[in-house]
């Protein structure tokens, strides 16, 4: 059909080769797959500097409760008044910090930074299948970002009723002050932030199926593709029915239908609304909203599988399986949503199916802790500050993860849902170990992005700050979780069983400040590295993945002449017979006789044969 | 010479690419109609009082007759394009276009039965609501739909290349029969729930 004929000036057209670019084409409106991925990346770091900030002024809130900080009425003004943090902020606050932390920092700034980075790179492309399409979804992602950031200004104050909206609060503008037009801010950033990311989904997804170079076949992609792979299918099939909720919603909030509310009263006003049902909005919600935290953590599984394998100078552990489990969190991310609504008033029955999916969930990714583990093992470790971050994704992984089996469980979940314990779980799980990954990510793949190299100190430093004060902030919040401290709540000082816990929530809040501060110290290697790091080399962590054989200056179309074809798995490290400790992706196995061992070449007669006269003549045994 | 072929080939991957990210988008309009189905299901379920409890206005079946005829003009013009026939294309596609519109009209007709019987949007029974969401948002599609439409014209006004017209016209095609079958899906499920 339409292929048989090529007009030469479409050829021309589609070419890669660009040749006048400007400052607006090349830093703003770009369509290079890195430059997006930069600002994804640099947005994604504003926002999360911004969440974290946030998160501080509520801890202080909750370790000194009764005491006043003239300095927050300096700059949060009438929300701060005699510098205390009035109710309704607080709300606002935790529910903008956990909003832009799951979407804007690890959602976006995760994926969107890493997908765009390296699919094309690693699975040998020129560019994503709609450079087009991909401008528009950071486009759309930063409008997103200005106008969750504008709703601060508003006279009402941010949204506040918390991260998963959910009606009646959310639906009634005159129910608190955040469910006024901070609420329907949230609600337009939110369904830019959705087309943001269908857009960057199905066109990771085509690239990676569409795109691949010579070779590259599914079985050689690396892990992070997998996982880009698998999240972006995730994000297809979950996003839109989020959009399917927030219509609803929206039309109960603004137009006065009645599909979540019913029987209100809200300030001595009996509302007309009648027969909706506020259950529906949260299957609808956690249909996207569990599968969102697969799409938060399942990104820095990937990163953190390429950074581990490359710096054990290892294969990695049971790649296939590695690969399976990927598939199987996909799949079941899809049938657990119930598990979060375990106490509003579900049949048991299927409760007990929730419970069951929710718990096999532990099967997939107990594979992968021990795949992880094992390839450590005697492993030729190398402690780059990407490694380190890595290796503390496993640990926020595997402690986060414990405890999720206690509250996947119905029964439990009666007595720890809404507490501290859950808080503690997701913060493990899904926040920290997913802000590990990408800055595993950001270190091990910074000489690509910008041409040069990180102080490995400053990383260091970065990274105990970090992982000793994640682990003070969190692990604590078990204890007060199971003592049924409850989530949320501005002054629990007002109830004497929980008073004792105020001297563990200032340690806590010191340990966040302290961890906040640590982070100074990746800005300034961040942004000082840009132009003050050492000079990167080609391939700085003698890596087989092919983004290292593109050249360190970034050229339109990454490889200046041919893109190169692949003839190996990514995970050829230390082995046995070759002298060099890695073999990229791209050495043809004519080129490693000594190295090679039969199943390198999958069945293939003629192939062996040869491998075995080879052999032969060299006094080379191989088990066959 | 070699280049040029290379090129070639890059520019087809690329389109079967996108032509691939049309489907994906499919499966993500479709997953959005998916979602408030279910919830139409789980809303009807919570009690007697709930569901349609009218017949449905005939003009979804007048609706439904357009939409299918323009699905068939629009395969039409995809093939005179394919044969370089610049003005079959162009009359057929304003042909659909203008079924399309049509549409629209017989579909707000059917809004206007609706209220008429006191079927109202703002309703205390949802599921009647929610007559109102799927149609709806299938408008708002249909908008869309006719935008890319107009825009497969304007390529064959130009015109442009006879490739990229062809290509164009096959993924315009591709999202209008989607429409169509959306469509088809819609009336469908909200007739068995009559």
């Amino acid at each position: 059909m339409s292929s048989t004929v090529i007009s030469h000036d479409a050829a021309h057209h589609g070419s890669h080769d660009h040749h006048h670019e400007t400052f607006l084409t090349k830093y703003i409106f770009s369509q290079d797959h890195k430059m997006i991925a930069k600002q994804f990346l640099i947005t994604g770091i504003i926002m999360a500097v911004f969440a974290m900030l946030l998160s501080i002024l509520f801890r202080i809130q909750l370790a000194w409760p009764d005491k006043d900080f003239p300095i927050l009425e300096v700059f949060l003004g009438k929300w701060a008044e005699g510098g205390r943090i009035k109710p309704e902020f607080f709300l606002s606050l935790v529910t903008i910090h956990g909003t832009m932390m799951v979407f804007f920092v690890l959602t976006a700034g995760l994926s969107g930074t890493f997908s765009n980075l390296l699919i094309p790179y690693q699975i040998g492309a020129r560019d994503m299948a709609s450079p087009f399409m991909n401008m528009l979804s950071y486009w759309f992602f930063f409008i997103a970002c200005v106008i969750m950031l504008a709703s601060f200004f508003v006279e009402s104050g941010p949204a506040s009723a918390g991260w998963t909206i959910y009606p009646p609060l959310s639906a009634v503008p005159t129910s608190i002050s955040g469910s006024g037009l901070g609420m329907t801010l949230w609600l337009i950033s939110m369904t830019l932030f959705i087309a943001s990311q269908v857009m960057g989904g199905v066109n990771y997804i085509s690239t990676i199926l569409n795109m691949r170079t010579k070779g590259m076949d599914l079985w050689r992609m690396p892990l992070t593709i997998w996982s880009f792979f698998l999240t972006a299918i995730v994000g297809l099939l979950s996003f839109p029915v989020l959009v399917s909720a927030v219509v609803l919603l929206i039309f109960d909030r603004s137009f006065g239908t009645s599909f979540y509310l019913s029987d209100l009263v809200v300030q001595g006003q009996i509302l007309p609304n009648e027969g909706g049902s506020p259950i529906l909005f949260q299957h609808l919600f956690w249909f996207l909203g569990h599968p969102e935290v697969y799409i938060v953590v399942m990104p820095a599984l990937g990163l953190t599988s390429e950074v581990i394998s490359t710096n054990s100078r290892k294969p990695i552990f049971g790649y296939h399986a590695m690969v399976y489990s990927l598939v199987g969190i996909t799949v079941l991310s899809f049938i657990v949503w119930g598990h979060h609504m375990f106490v509003t008033g579900m049949n048991p029955f299927l409760g007990g199916v929730f419970m069951i999916t929710t718990l096999i969930i532990a099967v997939p990714s107990a594979v992968k802790a021990f795949n992880y583990i094992a390839t450590l093992w005697r492993g030729n470790i190398r402690f780059t500050p990407a490694m380190l971050f890595a290796i503390g994704m496993v640990s926020f992984f595997v402690s986060g993860g414990v405890t999720g089996i206690f509250l996947g469980n119905a029964a439990l979940d009666i007595n720890l849902h809404d507490t501290y314990f859950v808080v503690a779980h997701f913060h493990l799980v899904m926040g920290s170990a997913s802000i590990f990954g990408m800055l595993c990510g950001v270190y091990h793949w910074y000489p690509k992005m910008f041409g040069r190299m990180m102080n490995a100190k400053l990383g260091y430093l970065h990274f105990w700050l970090t992982f000793l004060g994640a682990y003070l902030v969190f692990f604590p919040m078990h204890f007060m979780g199971i003592d049924g401290v409850p989530r949320r709540y501005y002054a629990f000082t007002e109830f004497p069983f929980m008073e004792k816990w105020i001297s563990v929530n200032i340690l806590v809040t010191w340990a966040a400040i302290v961890a906040g501060l640590g982070q100074v110290a990746f800005l300034v290697n961040f942004f000082g590295s840009i132009w003050g790091g050492k000079k990167a080399t080609q391939n700085p962590w003698k890596s087989n993945t092919l983004e290292w054989t593109t050249p360190v200056e970034h050229i339109h179309g990454n490889w200046p002449g041919e893109i190169p074809a692949v003839h190996r798995w990514p995970y050829d490290y230390s082995k046995p017979g070759h002298d060099d400790d890695f073999i990229s992706q791209v050495v043809p196995y004519s080129q490693t006789m000594s190295s090679n061992s039969y199943h390198d070449f999958e069945g293939d007669e003629e192939a062996i044969a040869i491998q075995r006269e080879w052999n032969k003549e060299n006094n080379r045994s191989v088990e066959e | 010479m070699e280049n040029e072929e290379l090129e070639v080939a890059e520019l087809l991957r690329t389109r079967k690419a996108k032509k691939f990210s049309l489907w994906l988008g499919l499966i993500g309009m479709f997953m959005m109609f998916a979602a408030l189905s279910s919830g139409f299901i789980v809303y009807t379920a919570s009690g007697v009082d709930k569901g349609i409890k009218t017949i449905l206005p005939h003009a979804f079946i007048y609706s439904t007759a357009v939409i299918i005829l323009s699905s068939v003009t629009m395969h039409l013009a995809f093939q005179a394009a394919k044969r370089g026939q610049f003005v079959k294309q162009k009359s057929l596609l304003l042909f659909t276009i203008l079924l399309g519109l049509i549409f629209l009209v017989l579909q707000l007709n059917a809004w206007g039965i609706l209220t008429e019987r006191g079927i109202y949007f703002i309703n205390n029974n949802a599921s009647q609501s929610f007559i109102y969401i799927f149609t709806g948002l299938h408008l708002a599609h249909i908008i869309a739909g006719i935008i890319v439409l107009f825009r497969c014209y304007i390529g064959a006004a130009k015109p442009i290349a006879h490739d990229y017209n062809v290509f164009r016209m096959d993924l315009g095609a591709i999202f209008w029969h989607f429409l169509d079958l959306l469509w088809i899906y819609i009336y469908v499920f909200l007739l068995l729930n009559q």
